[in-house]
């Protein structure tokens, strides 16, 4: 980047994009002398973009990947293989100060509103952080000031910036922690489960809050969430995630009203709708056993243990997540079409 | 402290046989350091042979105390029951004997909790702790009951029960694990079972398989079920009744279809429109104002009363009563039947 | 990017948003107009904790004690007669005579020195050193975590009376300074394992925290981490065990004294004095009994001393 003006923000252009990122655990035994006896394929080929502005839902089933998927973009862990690339930065690559200066693009709130902030630090000294390390942000004088600016844009008392973590609630140490990812004005926010630990009347209380940044301050949100309901009403677009692999992506629309995907069907379907009526409308695709262990896939399509449109080429070759005829969108099944009944 | 204790039940005039199990005006406190938390403000509800009810509720509400009173299984201290009845097939539990409640704890009514992992014991086998009451207290030989506990283990549709009798609970997945714990609860063959967020810590196409298996168990044993839960999405699936729960009061109590046509309390109406809807598009969220009460210092009147969008001078001033609202329904809202009646407010 | 001050200073953000009121507990109103910091809330809460004055008032007389003894007692502690063997208390010694015929009082006021000299110093140097091992073996994990553990458990199975026997051999003919910092070196060197797990353990505790990785994204540096996240969340377990420690250092010191390899006469320590008194217990028992006491009241204070600091650095205990 030049030292120029900046290049303009187009609404919609490729902000991030994330190319087969790869992360393997080894699982070792052994204390001193550690031996490599397997790995698990947490991430296994992962590749999406994200566009300015827009809001990218990742969904999936514990296990399924989408919290590693979060903490690679975020570089708390190192990827075994694939390339991210932020605003044209390789961000994978990035060290030292050009690290420093990329993580001020993208910020991430985390899921669990009471181990996310530090203790036994008042609330300023934690939205305040980020300009101590940052210093170049906000002038040590004005500091003050923004953090207390921060605080009244998430919906808190600026006044209570002398408080502890433990004496909020835990809708409000949510806003606390969106507050401290706001702070360097990143243009991305990965939202890991952001209001899954939080009761239902609190729920709609940050979502709401949530879209309204997105709106002012135009900014692209990587949403991860278990709650499919949850995942329609803010995404834009949806990626589905099973044992490491997105399996279908597309548009809220093509997710939610045209899914070729069967694992993508079963999921939606087995959502509880706050309905009674609604559950004689609507037919539960039953998927019997659990998920496999990331650590022992199965061979060529990893939904096909659990898959009642299985067949022997699913064993044999690995569905590539390409546009089906079915329907226009990514979907990695050989056998791809939008399912009939609701 | 009791005197309230007598208003009757307008809503559930009980049978001529009575009720399975009724709760009657339970008031529990928690005295803590920092003060007395009333936890459980007068609930009452009853449960008939092979019905479903459902307690809402979100965290603080009291649902799981509720549950916890009934199965006696409360820590005193810092937990006091202060007033209100709990008869099961007519008895107060409350009164009896704590040899007496416990024969009535597992045989009679069994509770299943949300975390199965730390519900079981990791040292000791599936196959085991399932046996163990069986053992314990039907007097079973070890063989019989470990002839039983496959059984258990088929009726709750664990795979090749036989070969995994020996295993240890770490060894199963999660939703696996949950129904092993439905096989233990169901060793005695109980004619209530609790669960207590059963499904909260499972994925969602587990969780459709785990209230799948309720569902049936119920129906084929004829149990009745008390299902605690905070997902309004999960109660619609299976309950037959609901009692939505709010600072330790049942604020509204309906037949299932009912309460989610028309909700007749401005809670229950808010939480519906406070969640995300699967199978609705582009629905704006209006959330609820506010926290959920200090239960040290609940609001004077109607608790809900600060959050509530309905609110008046006599919600600060008087608490509400249960208004009856036909078909067997209540809300303990002062205006309920306008709430009812407000279908876009 | 000024859009972000424009709607921070939109009016009547607050109500727009929905803000959710109060906080669930409520609060001690703050002073908003200062900023504050952990410490100067821990010692605003310290200021109000009875139990901090009591044991700090405690702490301050032993050690005025060691400082200027000639003020406590008006004895000199080796002026012992033979034939006051024993006796009752008279002039000046309130606690009368110990074997040699010395004043029990004056000699425990004389001990507090070199006891307090080795509880603390000790406790000090196997603060830090299991502090920096603790830290370092919990935060990088991996082969550094190895070796350090590994350093832990050989320095464990090392028999502190064997080790201090060798390695005190070498100074049994030096003064008495040199002797006092060979014991409390030998003390700390041998004894600083147990803090260090209790440290490594929090500290990889702490470090699993979401709070970590949230200031890890922020890009705050490893010091950052350790000195700002980890420490104060580490810090408490080491705090009790240290306290703990200071105590059985001084009576770690009274046994080196007795087997002959620790300090020596005319060195007074409350450790050499429970020896002596113990020794000769049937005849009489109050010079075993007023350095234990000394000794337990020392070891007391700190252990209390220790506790208020702990809760006091802990907010949710405000």
């Amino acid at each position: 980047m030049t030292a120029t003006a900046e290049p303009a923000k187009v609404r919609g252009e490729t902000i991030l994009a994330v190319d087969q990122l790869v992360k393997h655990f080894p699982i070792s035994q052994g204390v001193l002398f550690k031996k490599t006896i397997g790995q698990v394929k947490a991430v296994d080929g992962v590749s999406f973009e994200l566009r300015r502005g827009e809001t990218l839902g990742v969904v999936g089933e514990s296990g399924c990947g989408k919290s590693t998927l979060a903490r690679l973009l975020m570089r708390l862990e190192t990827p075994t293989a694939g390339r991210v690339t932020l605003e044209g930065r390789d961000l994978l690559r990035a060290t030292g100060a050009d690290l420093r200066r990329l993580r001020r693009n993208m910020q991430m709130v985390m899921q669990d509103p009471y181990t996310s902030l530090n203790p036994r630090m008042t609330v300023g000294d934690i939205i305040g952080e980020p300009f101590e390390i940052h210093p170049e942000v906000a002038p040590k004088r004005s500091r003050r000031q923004r953090v207390q600016e921060l605080l009244d844009v998430v919906g808190l008392n600026p006044e209570h910036l002398n408080r502890y973590p433990h004496q909020f609630s835990g809708g409000q140490r949510q806003r606390i922690g969106i507050a401290r990812a706001l702070a360097l004005r990143p243009e991305i926010i990965v939202c890991d489960e952001p209001v899954s630990a939080l009761d239902v009347s609190i729920q709609a209380q940050v979502i709401n809050l949530l879209e309204q940044l997105q709106d002012e301050l135009g900014l692209s949100y990587i949403f991860i969430a278990h709650d499919l309901s949850v995942v329609r009403h803010i995404s834009d677009r949806v990626a589905v995630m099973y044992l490491g692999r997105i399996v279908e992506i597309g548009t809220e629309e093509q997710i939610y009203q045209r899914a070729t995907h069967p694992y993508t069907q079963a999921l939606l379907s087995a959502v509880p709708v706050p309905d009674p009526e609604a559950r004689d409308r609507r037919t539960i695709i039953r998927l019997t056993g659990d998920v496999p262990s990331p650590a022992e896939p199965p061979s060529g399509c990893h939904f096909r243990t659990r898959c009642w449109k299985a067949e022997e080429v699913c064993a044999t070759q690995d569905p590539l997540a390409v546009p089906r005829a079915a329907d226009p969108h990514p979907s990695a099944c050989h056998f791809a079409e939008v399912r009939t009944e609701v | 402290m009791t005197q309230n204790a007598v208003r009757p039940t307008p809503a559930s005039p009980t049978p001529p046989g009575g009720h399975l199990l009724e709760v009657r005006d339970l008031h529990v406190e928690f005295r803590t350091r920092e003060g007395v938390a009333r936890v459980i403000n007068g609930v009452t509800y009853h449960l008939d042979a092979g019905e479903t009810l459902a307690v809402l509720g979100e965290s603080g509400s009291g649902k799981s105390v509720t549950a916890q009173a009934i199965m006696g299984i409360l820590d005193t201290p810092p937990a006091y029951v202060r007033a209100g009845q709990i008869l099961y097939q007519g008895r107060d539990l409350l009164t009896r004997p704590e040899e007496e409640r416990r024969q009535i704890r597992g045989a009679e009514i069994a509770m299943i909790f949300q975390d199965a992992l730390s519900a079981l014991n990791p040292v000791f086998s599936v196959g085991w702790q399932i046996g163990e009451s069986l053992r314990e207290r039907a007097g079973m030989s070890r063989a019989d009951a470990r002839k039983r506990s496959v059984e258990l283990m088929d009726l709750v549709r664990i795979p090749a029960a036989a070969k995994r009798l020996g295993d240890y609970p770490h060894q199963f997945s999660g939703g696996m694990r949950q129904r092993v714990m439905i096989a233990m609860a169901l060793a005695l063959d109980p004619k209530v079972l609790i669960a207590d967020e059963p499904t909260t810590a499972l994925d969602v196409t587990v969780q459709a398989q785990i209230m799948d298996l309720l569902a049936d168990l119920r129906r084929d044993l004829g149990m009745a079920l008390v299902l605690i839960t905070h997902d309004l999405g999960v109660v619609a699936g299976v309950a037959d009744r609901i009692a939505v729960m709010y600072a330790g009061r049942i604020v509204e109590h309906a037949d299932v279809h009912a309460l989610y046509r028309a909700p007749a309390h401005p809670y229950t109406k808010g939480l519906l429109e406070s969640i995300p809807r699967l199978d609705v598009r582009g629905q704006a969220l209006s959330s609820i104002r506010g926290l959920p009460p200090n239960l040290m210092a609940i609001p004077s009147g109607c608790p809900f009363h600060p959050r509530c969008p309905y609110v008046q001078q006599v919600c600060v001033d008087e608490v509400p009563h249960d208004l009856v609202l036909g078909d067997g329904r209540t809300s303990a809202c002062h205006f309920a039947q306008e709430v009812h009646d407000d279908r876009d407010g | 990017m000024s859009d972000f001050e424009t709607v921070a200073a939109t009016e009547n953000q607050a109500a727009r948003r929905g803000v959710s009121g109060e906080p669930g507990t409520p609060g001690r109103a703050g002073r908003p107009d200062r900023a504050r910091s952990l410490a100067g809330d821990a010692w605003r809460d310290l200021r109000r904790n009875p139990v901090f004055w009591i044991s700090l008032l405690l702490v301050v007389l032993v050690a005025a004690m060691a400082v200027a003894p000639g003020l406590f007692a008006a004895n000199d502690p080796r002026d012992c007669v033979l034939s006051r063997q024993h006796a009752g208390p008279s002039g000046g010694a309130i606690f009368g005579y110990d074997f040699q015929g010395c004043d029990t009082f004056a000699r425990a006021v004389y001990g507090a020195r070199a006891s307090l000299l080795v509880g603390a110093l000790s406790a000090l140097i196997t603060g830090v050193i299991a502090l920096v091992v603790g830290m370092l073996a919990g935060y990088f994990g991996g082969w550094v975590d190895a070796v350090l553990s590994r350093v832990i458990d050989i320095v464990l199975g090392i028999p502190l009376l064997l080790a201090a026997i060798v390695l005190l051999k070498r100074v049994s003919t030096s003064g008495d300074t040199v002797r006092l910092f060979a014991v409390i070196l030998v003390l700390a060197l041998l004894g600083w394992t147990t803090a260090a797990r209790v440290v490594r353990s929090s500290v990889i505790t702490a470090r699993e925290q979401d709070y970590v990785a949230a200031a890890r994204m922020l890009g705050a540096g490893n010091g950052r981490i350790m000195w700002r996240h980890i420490l104060p969340n580490a810090l408490a377990p080491a705090i009790v065990v240290l306290t703990i420690a200071l105590g059985s250092f001084i009576a770690a010191e009274a046994t080196l004294s007795f087997l002959g390899i620790g300090l020596k006469a005319p060195t007074i320590s409350w450790g050499i004095d429970i020896d002596a008194g113990r020794v000769h217990m049937r005849e009489s028992a109050t010079p075993l009994i007023v350095p234990s006491t000394f000794l337990a009241l020392t070891v007391l204070a700190f252990i209390m001393l220790g506790d208020a600091i702990r809760d006091a650095f802990d907010p949710k205990l405000r």
